[in-house]
């Protein structure tokens, strides 16, 4: 399993690509919120940019605080997402440790589902997909549904 | 949002009121340049003063914004203080998507506020917030204070003004998101006669994206072509400031208030050195890859204990000639030394540089004396320069408060018209001829980009003014479209009628698609007759003396070929404001 990292966010000069690329193609939206990568300033265009995007946990917060089963722990972290289930409770984004779930204003969450579509619209190569090990055994209660 | 109108917010400051107005037009005016004219129609007043409270101030984006790489501007438009007519500015930064995103084609305010006062709005809310306290702060520091007031970092923009804007200064302009600005014709005034010192828009709504498979492979085909050739390599690698040693080669770069065209060491400037020793890093405007923003530092020693503190400072050709070539300053940290100052004033960088190196030789003409100038201007000396930069902004004596209205009103006052290096306003870098001095002085925006008379003079040897002006009212036809969608002019090589009819066409736009030669006419028609409504009379255009008495690699400049040209395209300019529909439609 693959998952996305920004291991080179110094870089960043702040042209939201990724951002609107995975709105674009992965949320069918035009927009720099409703993705599962969003950029921000550390306090002002002078300090450079940090990414707010999941970090692939696993065991994922926002899976364990979802109270429908609409959110399920992925395999090699990070989660999937079904969002007929989701009831709008926010949950998982309070539960982020990172703010990497975005809330749409009728409570819709987007989070990163760890596709890489983003990885290409960055001029400057900060991210890139990575291979994890999966644990076989990791299986949580959410995965049966998702296979 | 795809739509057939323009959804604009209108803002009266004098009763504290706003409201969503729902202007038709898409198919005539298209947006950008257009949509900016269209309003002032509306809601400008031609024969009042720039600084009625009536007149509007006016911020628009065009129907690909956000939609393609690289459609990243923003217009804003204005009775302009410099010269009482209609005037546009452009600028880059994040304004242009957070417009996109708070729901609004365009934002008009009017009115006049009767404390200062910042005004946050998105597509959720409209706040007019009193912010008295920070009136008088400079551009960075009233920066940082409304980061803290408002909400939504990274995906929003802040416009501010500094102390040139507040005090009214026509060559005030309004600083975007700290690297860009609505630099010219005094933006900044227009906010600070209105007493706004800031504006934060945030972009806080998302858009369902058109359903068919057409838009997103455009999408990724203009995205590979802007970013994988090296059509945009220019601006990317060196930037803009690659220009500065061809110019120099070409005996065509404004040094020493256009003294000469040339100086043997420029190279402490050229665009090479800025990214060897001084580039920090880039940034980008929001919805484009290139990145073309260069940022570079100045570290300044405080204590003698080897104490120091830096500045960022962004960079692009025109600051270097303005602050470098143009006053003799040819070391690459005193120029950002000097810009920096510039950036906190809330000054043009251009008129700035410029006004300054008209004053240096009215000093050593002796036509002024110190006891105007305060400092003892000198080409070469930045300390110097820095200090006055801060006077020309502040208005600290009579001088300056001429020399602030404009370079040609202090050389008026003074009796300095010759030397004045002013083509409608104070002059962009570039000293390339006879059709470049035509089109800036007459041009609308009296830019370098409303027109590519620079590349003609550098590529047509013929000396044909009949010629050289239809291609002026051409090339202006074409990238009027461009302003109008609302594209970055650095790629204009990419967006040609045909691929902006795709682009247009994938989202929905179909009417405008089939119609861009006949809107592009439209357009640039509509907007030479609000500005002569306001008062442009382009026969009445002069060029100061200094532009005849230089010499470029094609030699002396040819008074008589600058003449007829500068008549040829006065009777073009007329000839625009004045044609009916019909008349184009024919002729299109």
């Amino acid at each position: 399993m693959k998952i996305l990292i920004a291991p080179r966010m110094e870089r960043c000069i702040g042209c939201h690509s990724c951002s609107l690329a995975c709105a674009r193609f992965v949320h069918k939206r035009l927009s720099w919120d409703t993705a599962g990568i969003r950029i921000r300033t550390s306090g002002g265009l002078s300090t450079g940019f940090e990414a707010k995007t999941c970090l692939a946990c696993n065991p994922a917060p926002c899976a364990q605080a979802c109270p429908t089963g609409a959110y399920s722990q992925r395999r090699g972290g990070g989660v999937i997402v079904r969002k007929k289930l989701c009831i709008r409770c926010g949950a998982c984004a309070k539960a982020c440790p990172v703010d990497a779930i975005y809330l749409d204003p009728t409570v819709e969450p987007f989070v990163c589902i760890h596709c890489g579509r983003c990885v290409p619209y960055c001029p400057h190569d900060c991210l890139e997909t990575k291979e994890v090990v999966t644990e076989a055994a990791a299986v949580t209660k959410g995965e049966e549904v998702q296979l | 949002m795809i739509r057939d109108y323009f959804r604009v917010l209108t803002i009266n400051l004098t009763l504290g009121q706003s409201t969503i107005v729902e202007v038709a037009g898409r198919n005539e005016v298209a947006g950008g340049s257009g949509l900016a004219a269209l309003l002032f129609n509306k809601y400008g007043q031609m024969d009042k003063p720039w600084d009625d409270p009536e007149q509007p101030l006016i911020f628009t984006i065009g129907p690909l914004t956000g939609y393609f790489p690289l459609m990243s501007k923003t217009v804003c438009a204005f009775k302009s203080p410099y010269h009482n007519q209609f005037a546009e500015s452009h600028a880059g930064g994040r304004s242009a998507l957070a417009l996109r995103f708070a729901d609004l084609d365009g934002v008009v305010i009017t009115g006049k506020a009767a404390k200062p006062v910042c005004i946050s709005l998105g597509s959720r809310h409209i706040q007019i917030k009193e912010v008295h306290y920070l009136w008088g702060m400079d551009v960075f520091t009233t920066g940082k204070y409304l980061r803290q007031m408002f909400s939504g970092s990274g995906h929003r923009s802040i416009l501010r003004i500094g102390p040139a804007g507040e005090r009214g200064s026509p060559i005030a302009g309004i600083n975007a998101d700290t690297y860009r600005h609505f630099g010219r014709l005094g933006g900044g005034a227009v906010m600070g006669i209105k007493n706004i010192k800031g504006i934060a828009i945030q972009g806080d709504a998302a858009f369902l994206l058109p359903d068919n498979k057409d838009y997103p492979k455009l999408f990724e085909e203009v995205y590979k072509q802007l970013t994988d050739t090296d059509m945009m390599s220019k601006y990317h690698d060196i930037g803009t400031p690659i220009n500065v040693i061809p110019l120099n080669k070409l005996k065509a770069l404004p040094v020493r208030n256009l003294q000469q065209t040339s100086d043997p060491n420029i190279a402490g400037i050229s665009g090479e050195k800025f990214a060897e020793v001084a580039l920090l890093r880039n940034n980008a405007c929001s919805g484009c890859p290139v990145g073309c923003i260069h940022i570079g530092f100045v570290r300044e020693q405080f204590a003698k204990e080897h104490r120091f503190l830096y500045r960022q400072v962004s960079y692009d050709h025109e600051p270097i000639f303005a602050t470098g070539s143009m006053l003799g300053v040819l070391d690459c940290f005193r120029v950002l030394d000097i810009i920096d100052v510039v950036e906190r004033m809330g000054l043009d960088v251009m008129s700035g540089g410029v006004a300054l190196a008209w004053a240096t030789e009215a000093l050593e003409k002796g036509i002024v004396s110190e006891k105007e100038t305060i400092i003892p201007l000198k080409f070469g000396d930045a300390e110097g320069y820095k200090e006055a930069m801060k006077h020309l902004a502040m208005g600290t004596n009579e001088f300056y408060q001429a020399l602030s209205r404009g370079t040609m009103v202090a050389a008026e006052r003074y009796n300095g018209k010759d030397f004045a290096c002013v083509l409608g306003q104070e002059m962009a870098g570039y000293a390339t001829g006879e059709v470049y001095f035509t089109a800036q002085a007459l041009g609308f925006r009296h830019s370098h980009l409303d027109s590519a008379g620079y590349s003609y003079d550098q590529k047509t040897e013929e000396k044909n003014a009949g010629k050289a002006a239809d291609f002026l009212v051409k090339d202006e036809q074409g990238r009027v479209f461009l302003t109008s969608m609302l594209a970055c002019l650095f790629a204009r090589g990419v967006y040609n009628d045909e691929l902006l009819g795709k682009c247009l066409n994938s989202v929905g736009y179909t009417d405008l698609a089939g119609r861009i030669p006949d809107v592009s006419r439209h357009i640039q028609k509509l907007r030479w007759k609000t500005r002569v409504a306001t008062g442009f009379d382009p026969k009445s255009v002069s060029i100061p003396k200094r532009f005849t008495e230089i010499v470029t690699w094609k030699g002396a400049i040819d008074t008589e070929y600058l003449q007829n040209l500068k008549d040829e395209y006065a009777k073009r300019i007329i000839e625009l404001s004045a044609d009916d529909d019909k008349k184009t439609k024919e002729e299109t």
